[in-house]
């Protein structure tokens, strides 16, 4: 941190040391939250609020940083430091500001669009830098904010004002891709799940290094019930592989299914019928970079459960802690850069 | 054999070669010397974009031009005096660069069939009297590298990277230069590598004794050192003093430097030059592309640091939508642009000013952003130095021009005094009582910078229109536009604080030339030159373009006629035209050359001509 920056945070007057542990209310800004009444974004923002006072990070240390759309509103109902940028851009404006303030608990609020489409490129360099960010990318699989065109995870053959044919793009699978680009914590949860997303988004931040979060959000003005299946308490027993680390994969309204793994294919196996049982089964671990593919390739394919949980939670140093290091390695050997060093290098000559 | 000595005031000289014959080094190394020796000088590197175009083609041809004197020199030179020509297609697309009666040394063995029929030649030049007006110096340079290295069992490839030593061993002898400075830097590179250091000295000191024993050459040359003001000097690249200029302007703001940039010529040096300064805290982000160095930068600035993106033309054109970010979170960013021959790809490794009218306006939206340019490599120090100053005490991204001209092209710099430097260190927000996001100073209309880790101060900013000091979101109509002119008057008032533009030469008279960025030199000369010869002509260079300075509305009205020099189909002369209603006359080249003085004095004859 600059002499400047370094003076004036150690200067600052602490806040006001609240009587009890900071609430979720301590979060919310004064702002009017403006997303359509019955969004999942309310719940999204509800729980990441609720988790924010159990992390005992000061809240002036918090930026939530969002790009265009609109889960990109985010920030402004947030009472933290919040930047509401450019379309897709968070994730770089997020790196920039780790690396120059390693210090602060930074938070990108992005969409499908937002981080996958216009977004893309800064998303998978972000995760492949490992830069300590924690990205939520709210999943709705629609354009709201433009009013309902095909996104990028819009499944193959929707109509929508800009197909009215049905769209002929594959979507991509948010957990594939953040996997693909060596993201050290790659997790899914769902909007009508409060206690799940809690424990993730917790789980998230906790984490060191790019942590990606893909939410199941219902935009049910645009696309509603997209994600019904999974999140209904009729039909999510029987649709939703709920992943624990160090648990057999089971599921079903009578914990009575489990995926087994038939060479590299999972398949659904039954617990009832006498041929297999829970040692048949995959047991999560999320230090299993393989594994964590194969689950999250379970994605959009029929007579698989959908995976949802933490993929993968893998340690490696961070962007941001190598960058300071090699700042320090760098004045070790070579003493720290005086003005006077810096102008008179190299090959000088005097005339009297 | 009696060898004579001579005495010149000035003398240019034009290295040609292979894009892999390190032509760049052998110019880089001259230069380096003449400096040390006390010379003024001016260098342009001429290369192409290729890395190593195929061998011995004419677009593969990479030269180095170098002007150097006993007094002031200002321009690489309009036209080369010697021309050391590596192969045949050197020769072809250089000779037009040299004088009558001019000097070519050249490398025989460069001549052969082959190197013939790829420079288009269809008999050997050195052959017929194709030269007969030169004088011609003809040298197996390849063969007597050979020699010279004979008994030391390198591989081919390694003996013939060498023969750019051989002429220049030639070069140091001829005009009187001490090899000792290039031989420390060859064994410091080479630290390593002990038998290609001693290969490449070998070769030096080959050059230099054949020069000395040949009866080739029977004069040498002196050039005296040029009386520069008393103090160190060390010899500069425009990129170099930019990324020194970065350091210093943090140093002073006592701030952290942030680069965010994408790798693009002829910016890269500057990202390079950073990624060496760690031990000076700077921290340089190669970002995947150019919209990540620039809102990479804008988050770095959030945090607190002298944020900085470096580009050129097309990258800043990338930029764009993200500098209109930064001017409405008012937020202080450094956009670096180091101009290149366009539209698009254009000429990457060539020069020219065409971006001004993209730096002033290119955004979307009523986006005002101030511009500064550099008018020599090492004012691009000063030049970015204040384009810093100004970002930190406004909140605004400042837009810094440089060129491939200036960015690539070294002069001797006068090592400022550290202490000479302003303090421009910024005064962040700490207290909460009060504050909100978007109150401004009453002088200046800048904002207060809050960052993050200040308890209290927690804010929230973005792109959308922000509400007069609140900073929260507002649509409302006259909100809008009482925010569009508070963020223009913001910028115009800039001119209330800095210096009023200087004329060179008379306050009044027929005719006044008018110019910025790296034309300095050139308009210099050529203003000095008609000023010799008693006519009326002064010279206004420009620093500021925007907002432009004071009084020079007030200079452009003293003048008969104003002729406006740029390497751009005319984009400053529009500013002013629009700005002062002037007749203006433009002069206008778009080669991805800079200006030749005898261009510019052929321009300045001709408007004096038709005022009589």
């Amino acid at each position: 941190m600059s002499v400047l920056v370094e003076e004036i945070l150690s200067n600052v007057k602490p806040a006001d040391a609240p009587a009890a542990k900071p609430s979720a209310r301590d979060f919310q800004s004064d702002q009017d939250v403006r997303w359509c009444p019955g969004c999942g974004d309310y719940s999204i923002l509800a729980q990441t609020q609720r988790i924010l006072p159990d992390l005992n990070i000061p809240r002036e240390k918090m930026v939530f940083i969002s790009g265009i759309g609109c889960s990109s509103r985010f920030p402004y109902y947030m009472e933290t430091y919040g930047f509401h940028g450019i379309h897709g851009r968070a994730t770089a404006i997020a790196s920039g500001l780790k690396m120059a303030r390693p210090d602060l608990s930074i938070w990108v609020i992005t969409g499908d669009g937002d981080g996958l489409s216009i977004g893309g490129n800064h998303m998978i360099h972000l995760m492949r830098r490992n830069i300590d960010v924690n990205v939520i990318l709210f999943n709705n699989q629609i354009y709201g904010l433009t009013k309902g065109q095909y996104s990028p995870t819009s499944e193959k053959g929707k109509v929508t004002k800009s197909t009215p044919l049905g769209s002929i793009d594959y979507p991509f699978n948010p957990a594939s891709l953040a996997l693909g680009s060596s993201c050290t914590f790659v997790a899914r949860s769902m909007d009508r799940d409060p206690k799940h997303m809690q424990t993730v988004l917790k789980r998230a931040a906790e984490h060191k290094g790019t942590s990606f979060v893909e939410m199941y959000q219902n935009c049910n003005v645009f696309n509603d019930g997209a994600f019904f299946t999974f999140t209904e308490k009729e039909s999510r027993d029987e649709n939703v592989l709920y992943l624990e680390h160090g648990k057999p994969l089971i599921f079903g309204k009578e914990k009575d299914k489990g995926i087994h793994l038939d060479g590299f294919t999972p398949t659904v196996v039954s617990l009832k019928d006498g041929k297999h049982s829970v040692s048949d089964l995959i047991v999560h671990n999320e230090k299993d970079s393989t594994l964590a593919f194969i689950l999250a390739n379970m994605t959009y394919q029929e007579n698989l459960p959908r995976p949802i949980g933490i993929f993968q939670s893998l340690e490696r140093p961070t962007y941001d802690a190598m960058m300071t290091q090699q700042i320090e390695s760098s004045i070790e050997k070579r003493g720290k850069g005086t003005m006077e060093k810096l102008l008179n290098a190299g090959e000088t000559w005097t005339i009297q | 054999m009696v060898k004579t000595t001579k005495s010149l005031d000035e003398v240019t000289i034009r290295f040609a070669g292979d894009s892999g014959d390190g032509m760049q080094l052998t110019g880089t190394q001259f230069t380096n010397t003449s400096a040390i020796m006390g010379n003024d000088l001016s260098t342009l590197p001429d290369y192409p974009a290729e890395i190593r175009a195929p061998q011995g083609t004419l677009f593969g041809v990479s030269g180095f031009q170098i002007h150097f004197g006993s007094k002031e020199i200002n321009t690489p030179g309009d036209q080369c005096d010697v021309l050391v020509a590596m192969n045949a297609a050197a020769l072809k697309v250089n000779l037009r660069s040299l004088v009558n009666g001019g000097a070519i040394i050249v490398n025989t063995d460069g001549f052969n069939d082959k190197n013939l029929k790829l420079a288009g030649y269809e008999a050997n030049p050195l052959n017929n009297d194709s030269l007969s007006k030169y004088q011609v110096f003809q040298v197996d340079i390849t063969k007597l590298t050979n020699l010279a290295l004979a008994d030391m069992n390198l591989p081919q490839k390694i003996v013939d990277r060498t023969k750019n030593f051989f002429a220049l061993g030639m070069m140091y002898w001829i005009y009187n230069r001490s090899i000792g400075s290039t031989i420390e830097w060859v064994n410091d590179k080479f630290k390593s590598k002990a038998d290609i250091a001693e290969a490449n000295i070998r070769v030096l000191k080959a050059g230099w004794n054949f020069a000395e024993t040949t009866e080739i050459f029977s004069v040498r040359y002196d050039v005296k050192p040029a009386s520069l003001a008393p103090g160190k000097y060390r010899n500069i690249t425009g990129n170099q003093a930019t990324a020194l200029g970065l350091v210093a302007a943090a140093n002073k703001a006592k701030l952290d430097l942030f680069l965010g940039s994408y790798p693009i010529t002829p910016a890269s040096d500057i990202l390079h030059d950073l990624s060496m300064y760690k031990q000076y805290g700077v921290k340089t982000f190669q970002a995947e592309d150019e919209i990540a160095g620039v809102t990479g930068a804008i988050g770095a600035s959030f945090g607190g640091a002298l944020a900085v993106t470096t580009t050129s033309g097309p990258g800043l054109a990338l930029k764009t939508e993200a500098i209109g970010l930064a001017v409405m979170v008012e937020l202080p960013i450094v956009v670096v642009n180091i101009q290149r021959g366009g539209p698009s790809t254009g000429l990457p490794t060539k020069t020219e000013q065409a971006d001004l009218l993209q730096a002033i306006y290119g955004r979307n939206g009523e986006a005002p952003v101030p511009v500064i340019a550099a008018s020599t490599p090492g004012d691009c120090f000063y030049s970015v130095f204040e384009a810093s100053r100004i970002a930190l005490k406004y909140m605004t991204p400042v837009m810094f021009l440089s060129d491939g001209y200036l960015g690539n092209g070294s002069e001797p710099w006068l090592i400022p005094n550290p202490e000479s430097l302003p303090d421009i260190s910024p005064k962040f927000r700490t207290d909460p009582n009060g504050y909100l996001p978007y109150l401004r100073d009453e002088k200046t209309l800048a904002r207060e910078w809050a960052i993050p880790g200040t308890p209290g101060l927690e804010h929230r900013i973005g792109g959308l229109e922000k509400e007069d000091k609140t900073g929260n979101v507002s649509y409302d109509p006259e909100n809008h536009e009482r925010m569009v002119r508070l963020r223009a008057e913001k910028v115009e008032r800039i001119a209330n604080d800095i210096p009023p533009a200087q004329v060179e030469g008379d306050e009044k008279g027929d005719l006044l030339v008018v110019g910025w960025g790296g034309t300095y030199g050139a308009i210099r000369t050529a203003v000095e030159q008609k000023r010799a010869e008693g006519k009326s002509v002064s010279h206004l260079h420009l620093h500021y373009l925007n907002p432009l300075q004071k009084n020079v509305g007030e200079i452009l009205y003293n003048f008969k006629h104003v002729l406006v020099a740029e390497i751009n189909l005319g984009q400053l002369i529009k500013v002013l035209r629009a700005k002062y209603l002037v007749p203006a006359v433009g002069l206008n080249k778009i080669q991805g050359l800079p200006f030749k003085a005898s261009e510019i004095e052929k321009k300045i004859d001709e408007v004096l001509g038709n005022s009589k």
